[in-house]
């Protein structure tokens, strides 16, 4: 056995109230995928960031190459040959992309051959992009494209993955797929996290599983199940959500031509959208995240007025209606942003529940609030939805991300909805979490309700929806039926891979539809 | 390198007591202001904040710390009402003028009728000329998207000229030998907000009670108290619960400019008697020091009203014994707010000192 790149043994690293690494060991070798998988919370952003010198660990020690490395800060890991590739880019959008790799360059050479060494390296490692584009033009992946190619300007020895894929298409993540696979037959080692285990399986020689900090397990991932591994990260069997199979009822919610310009300069024309969702039905609405989901999601709220008849319930025009109106006939809604937007981060779990709750709980008299039944909500919700939390006085900021996605879940569908809209309902959420999440959204639909699942979580709308439509910068696609769709098809009804060859993929997709 | 980092987890019960630390340390920092004005401290102190209450004159001025507190409380729980939701009016010194101009403008109207009717005639005129005042910025802001902060400030001054043009002009007692100011209008029991001066007892007293009555069951049993806070912490929550942000302008900076308004009745038919060319002492920026020192909350504002109250007559005292500069204790005020504030930052924040990196 060759000596490993990387050798971590004992990394221990401990904030106020919480030990976020707890003797952490694994290696990884030369030219390895090695996968580090773990639910929110498990510790993996702190081990990767002590890796590439922005955490100190307590104790612990790790070797490179056989030698000693403790890096101070991320300029000596990266000497030493240590890339990473953050989840969220630091990218300026008015600068195009040969300034931007030159900003995060030591000694950047001259612009011109800068400009040539960039297409060298995404020809060589099939990432196609122009260095002479804004950034402000580019998609998300192309994004990611400009960070990576950052990245092996170093000639780095070991790349760093911070949940890559999150922003991508599937066509995108095929294209870096390809590029991981080059670099690793280059040579280069690639420290992979994520928590898609389907992914990982595809693409990883070894995963070293973290729960609560610690090393639980190490496994070759195209030898292990995603269930066994799942298992493995929530430390629980995982209950798979069942529904039993009903027959969709009468449209209830009738969307026709929606097309709605924001109140925020920076956000998404809706376009011509139309779709209907029966009672009894789930809706799952894909797409890359900035496409009009938050738009979508507040005209059917309440929170923007639409055009008469372009919003119906049950024949019933509410595009005039506000959030309380609406509410009144059954339509609740779940916005993305559990801080802020769901719920009031400093307010207390009651005053959150009175927040949606007061019509349909009846929380009011006279507009005098009733607080003895405000809390007997939070408690309800708490209990039903299983929110780990001291009680209902606690500020819903003091809640995990899971706990309160679970209440706010909870508080609208305990108030038996008749249309229920919910946007990224297990965003952040661990597994056994979202696993109740996406059970009783199921449950709802059985009793009658339509719903409609906004999401970037393709695995979630395929399990879960019905019908399946994907959002593009405020367009909606066809609504298909969601069994029988391959990830190619959902793929291009995202649009494609916002990528120059894909492009001709669509026009030809154009051509078969409209042929 | 200093950076201030945001607190995780700031203190539930700190921003209760930094009201008091904040006096402790302007009682300091006051202190040895007085010292380099070649005063002795500990006396200027004493004679600020005891005397007036415990000291042997304390039967005279005892009366006077609710006088004075009374147009405090008022404004302030207007104000504090818009600082909940986020609202920022600050040109309630304008508003006070305005209603006391309307008020007053209604009382002299009826000279030299006697009639029980005409005060609380006198009261409504004064909350309608505050409320209007304050609906400019209001309706400026909701139609224009100005700055409710800079259009309330500015509409002070325009009040101000205003009260010096009534005052020469429209209002001018027509037997005062040409001096400007109007008739007096405390001494007309009719028109006179006093119920019995020598007990310090007025009408402005009576309400600014009955507001942190109303205001306390509006925060925290009805639900548009519940609105006013959930603007000011989570906005987009808010329009999320179905609040309508306009609306929630016109209410907050109408009710802190019609309560305004009373107050400057209340003054101007009481304490003051006429209206003249200054007669307004900057009660309404001084509620703006009430609201916070109160934590924008009715009892909190009841005792931060009395603090400042107490502040006024302990400087007038000061200035007449020690012989104290009268802009001694606006300075004392100010730092007061200013220490309020600092304390309230470090409650959310912690300074960082970071070493200096290459990055």
């Amino acid at each position: 056995m060759t000596k490993p790149l990387l050798a971590i043994s004992g990394l221990t690293k401990a904030y106020p109230g919480v030990v976020a690494n707890d003797d952490v060991s694994f290696e990884i070798g030369e030219a390895e995928v090695h996968a580090l998988l773990g639910e929110n919370g498990a510790g993996k952003s702190t081990l990767v960031k002590m890796i590439y010198g922005l955490v100190k660990p307590d104790s612990g020690s790790m070797l490179w190459q056989g030698s000693a490395f403790a890096p101070s800060d991320p300029k000596t890991a990266r000497a030493s040959g240590v890339a990473m590739v953050f989840q969220h880019f630091s990218l300026f959008e008015a600068l195009n992309v040969a300034e931007n790799v030159a900003l995060g360059m030591e000694n950047p050479p001259p612009m011109r051959d800068l400009a040539r060494r960039i297409r060298e390296v995404s020809e060589t490692y099939g990432l196609p992009l122009d260095p002479d584009r804004t950034v402000g033009d580019l998609s998300a992946g192309e994004r990611q494209r400009v960070e990576i190619i950052r990245c092996l300007l170093q000639d780095p020895k070991l790349l760093i993955m911070d949940e890559p894929t999150s922003v991508l298409t599937p066509q995108e993540v095929e294209i870096l797929f390809e590029t991981l696979n080059k670099l690793k037959a280059a040579g280069t080692s690639i420290l992979y996290i994520s928590h898609k285990l389907e992914e990982i399986r595809k693409l990883c020689d070894h995963a070293t599983i973290l729960r609560l900090g610690k090393n639980v397990g190490e496994c070759v991932p195209a030898e292990t199940s995603a269930r066994d591994m799942a298992e493995l990260m929530v430390g629980d069997t995982l209950q798979t959500p069942t529904r039993s199979a009903e027959k969709a009822g009468e449209v209830v919610l009738d969307v026709a031509d929606l097309s709605l310009t924001p109140s925020n300069p920076f956000g998404t024309s809706l376009k011509n959208i139309t779709f209907d969702v029966r009672a009894g039905e789930i809706l799952g609405l894909g797409g890359v995240a900035g496409n009009g989901q938050d738009e979508l999601l507040a005209a059917l709220s309440g929170e923007a007025r639409t055009p008469e008849n372009t919003l119906k319930v049950n024949g019933q025009s509410i595009g005039k209606f506000g959030p309380n109106r609406r509410r009144e006939l059954g339509i609740l809604a779940a916005p993305e942003e559990r801080l802020g937007h769901a719920a009031a981060p400093d307010m207390s779990l009651t005053e959150n529940a009175l927040l949606t709750g007061r019509i349909r709980e009846n929380l009011t008299s006279n507009g005098f609030v009733k607080w003895a039944g405000a809390t007997s909500f939070a408690e309800n919700i708490i209990k039903a939805f299983d929110v780990r939390t001291p009680g209902p006085h606690v500020a819903a900021r003091a809640l995990s991300g899971g706990n309160l996605q679970k209440f706010v879940i909870g508080r609208e569908v305990l108030q038996r909805p008749t249309v229920l809209i919910v946007n990224q309902p297990t965003w952040g959420v661990d597994a056994a979490a979202a696993a109740a999440i996406r059970q009783s959204l199921m449950d709802l639909a059985a009793e009658g309700a339509a719903i409609v699942v906004i999401s970037q979580d393709l695995d979630e709308l395929m399990e879960i929806s019905d019908r399946f439509g994907a959002l593009n910068e405020g367009r909606l696609s066809d609504i298909r039926a969601a069994a029988g769709l391959t990830i190619d098809e959902i793929g291009l009804m995202m649009g494609g891979a916002h990528g120059m060859e894909v492009a001709q993929v669509q026009d030809d997709a154009a051509q078969g539809a409209s042929a | 390198m200093i950076r201030l980092e945001k607190r995780p987890m700031p203190s539930r019960t700190l921003p209760m007591i930094t009201p008091v630390i904040a006096v402790i340390i302007t009682m300091i920092a006051g202190g040895a202001l007085f010292a380099v004005l070649g005063k002795d401290p500990i006396e200027a102190i004493r004679t600020i904040f005891w005397d007036p209450v415990f000291g042997e004159f304390a039967f005279y001025y005892r009366p006077q710390l609710l006088v004075k507190a009374a147009p405090l409380i008022l404004i302030a729980i207007g104000l504090s009402l818009g600082f909940r939701a986020g609202i920022w009016n600050i040109g309630a010194e304008g508003q006070y003028i305005m209603g006391a101009i309307t008020g007053a403008a209604v009382g002299l109207a009826f000279y030299p009728t006697e009639s029980i009717f005409i005060f609380p005639l006198m009261v409504v005129a004064a909350a309608i000329g505050g409320w209007a005042w304050g609906m400019i910025p209001a309706f400026l802001k909701v139609r224009f998207g100005t700055n409710e902060i800079l259009v309330s400030l500015m509409l002070v001054y325009v009040a101000q000229n205003l009260l010096s043009s009534m005052a020469l002009g429209l209002l001018k007692n027509p037997e005062g030998m040409g001096f400007p100011g109007s008739r007096n209008i405390a001494t007309n029991a009719s028109t006179s907000s006093w119920i019995n001066e020598a007990a310090g007892l007025h009408w402005g007293i009576v309400f600014a009670f009955i507001a942190v009555i109303f205001a306390y069951i509006l925060l925290y049993r009805h639900i548009l108290g519940f609105n006013i806070q959930l603007s000011g912490e989570a906005p987009r929550a808010a329009r999320f619960a179905g609040v309508n942000p306009t609306r929630l302008i016109l209410f907050c900076l109408g009710v802190s400019g019609a309560l305004a308004g009373m107050a400057g009745l209340f003054e101007v038919a009481g304490p003051a008697g006429q209206i003249k060319i200054g007669f307004n002492v900057g009660y309404g920026f001084t509620a703006i020091i009430v609201a916070f020192l109160g934590r924008l909350h009715p009892v909190g504002i009841v005792l931060a009203a009395m603090l400042m109250a107490l502040t006024y007559i302990g400087g007038e005292l000061a200035q007449g014994t020690l012989g104290l500069p009268s802009a001694a204790i606006q300075v004392f005020q100010g730092m007061l707010l200013f220490f309020l504030l600092a304390l309230d930052l470090l409650t959310n924040y912690r300074i960082a000192i970071l070493p200096r990196r290459a990055f």
